[in-house]
């Protein structure tokens, strides 16, 4: 199990425990986080899954790919350090890993 | 616009795989169907969200792409000829009379039929609206996320936002009509046809239109009337004149006007029984992913078999006190001759 941690856009935390292999946006879903819509489910087709990554772990989390970073042409907000939250693998690499969210998906 | 009418037996709201499954089991019944849809093509989720995507639990088909499905669907459905009527959002739904609904669109379409079968999924492709602050009170006279028609925009200061299709495609249909045509796109890389990206690089260049790298941060006007717009860049914030504010960042799933139809809802999803799958109202059914019921899955294959059992209730309804028996379409002569296979 590895820990993932959600800051609400209006700073309410939640710290959830997810099993290897599943994404970060799957962490949000299965544990009810709110402000994650993930429309297509993980296509990456829907850019609702739009996380800020903390600075600290931008280099664990790596760099998006070509396709991650066309879908995020469709979120809104975007800075340097956005993510598609369906696009980020959870490992033992990541555990503790803080990522924010945004105001609103759309 | 003129109002259009159409008269069939039976209108399906929602042309994903299940509304396109319906006009199969409808058919096979001999009822004709209109269907309807917000989208400007046929496929709902499979032909929107995950077209590229592997499907890996339709009966039969151990493998198959959100888009062969759909294409398979629709010729599948083929022989029955039915009405697809797209880029149109069903508004209202009317008992006229004892026999007949009447179906409403944003297009002015008006529908009578003889059952109505809602397969609208998990609610309208409706164009997603950025969280820009206050953009709500200028919208539809100075922020519209579709156009129906360009005249409006003529000798205007547009500023059009995104770097996808649509965003592209109207900078490029705008730029002779407006005044001045500004693109404001968070990076320098756009992902859309590779001839429209050309065609924008060269306007760019040719100084046709204005390019801002970076997002729109606020807005500037009075009384639902934009005058201006700011947009945040890397190292500062520009001020651009603006009378009509454009951005495309795609679509995103609402319930929409479903939810206004009288009609019992759980949780944003249609109830129903699971016999019939049908409403509260008599005559209106619910299937695939708006409708729920106790052990409900969203799955395809799920509305398929929805599909045909609201079909047997539907029969009642278009042909009144008429016999139905059971057939397949494997033996049946009846069957195979609708299905042009005889
Ligand atoms: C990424 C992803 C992967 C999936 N994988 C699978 C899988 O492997 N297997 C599986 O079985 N299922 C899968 N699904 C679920 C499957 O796509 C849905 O169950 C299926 O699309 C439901 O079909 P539907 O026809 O009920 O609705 P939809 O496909 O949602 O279509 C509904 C249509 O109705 C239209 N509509 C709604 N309201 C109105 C209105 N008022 N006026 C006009 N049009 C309207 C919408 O625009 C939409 O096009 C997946 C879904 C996603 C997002
Ligand atoms: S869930 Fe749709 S892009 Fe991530």
């Amino acid at each position: 199990m590895t820990k993932i941690n959600f800051i609400e856009f209006n700073g309410v935390e939640h710290s959830v425990d997810v099993d290897d292999g599943n994404t970060v946006m799957e962490a949000a879903i299965k544990n009810n986080v709110p402000g994650i819509d993930a429309d297509c489910g993980g296509a990456t087709a829907c850019a609702t899954c739009h996380v800020y990554v903390d600075p600290a772990w931008a280099e664990k989390t790596g760099e998006a790919e070509e396709m991650e970073k066309d879908m995020l042409d469709f979120a809104f907000d975007v800075e340097d350090n956005s993510r598609l939250s369906c696009c980020i693998k959870v490992s033992s690499e990541l555990d503790g890993l803080t990522v924010r969210l945004p105001e609103k998906q759309f | 616009m003129e109002k259009e009418f159409f008269e069939t037996d039976v209108v399906i709201i929602g042309a994903g795989p299940v509304g396109l499954f319906a006009v199969f089991e409808l058919g096979l019944l001999d009822m004709k169907c209109h269907v309807i849809d917000i989208l400007d093509k046929p496929g709902g989720q499979c032909a929107e969200l995950y077209p590229e995507k592997p499907i890996y639990d339709i009966p039969g088909m151990p493998s198959v792409l959100g888009m062969e499905l759909v294409d398979s669907l629709m010729k599948q459905i083929e022989p029955f000829n039915p009405s697809f009527h797209l880029s149109s959002m069903v508004q209202e739904i009317k008992k006229i009379d004892d026999v007949f609904w009447e179906v409403k669109t944003d297009n002015n379409e008006v529908f009578k039929a003889k059952a109505v079968v809602i397969a609208g999924g998990g609610g309208s492709f409706l164009p997603k609206k950025p969280p820009i602050k206050e953009i709500e009170n200028f919208e539809n006279n100075s922020v519209f996320y579709s156009i129906k028609n360009k005249e409006r925009f003529r000798d205007k200061d547009l500023v059009i936002v995104g770097g996808g299709d649509s965003a592209l495609d109207w900078a490029l249909n705008l730029e002779s009509i407006a005044k001045r045509v500004t693109l404001v796109h968070r990076r320098d890389q756009f992902r859309a046809a590779p001839d429209s990206v050309k065609k924008i690089f060269s306007l760019i260049e040719d100084n046709k239109i204005d390019f801002v790298i970076g997002q729109v941060s606020s807005l500037n006007g009075k009384d639902g009337i934009l005058e201006s717009l700011k947009c945040k860049t890397s190292d500062e914030e520009v001020e651009v004149k603006c009378d009509a504010l454009l951005p495309f960042f795609g679509l995103t799933m609402k319930l929409g006007p479903i939810a206004n139809w009288g009609l019992n809802l759980n949780e944003n999803l249609i109830t129903v029984d699971t016999e019939k799958f049908e409403t509260n109202e008599k005559g209106i059914f619910a299937i695939g992913d708006i409708n729920t019921y106790p052990g409900k899955l969203k799955l395809i294959l799920c509305g398929f078999h929805e599909a045909a059992l609201m079909s047997q209730q539907a029969y009642k309804y278009v042909y009144p006190g008429e016999k139905l028996t059971f057939q397949y379409t494997t033996s049946s002569s009846d069957l195979k001759k609708k299905l042009g296979v005889s």
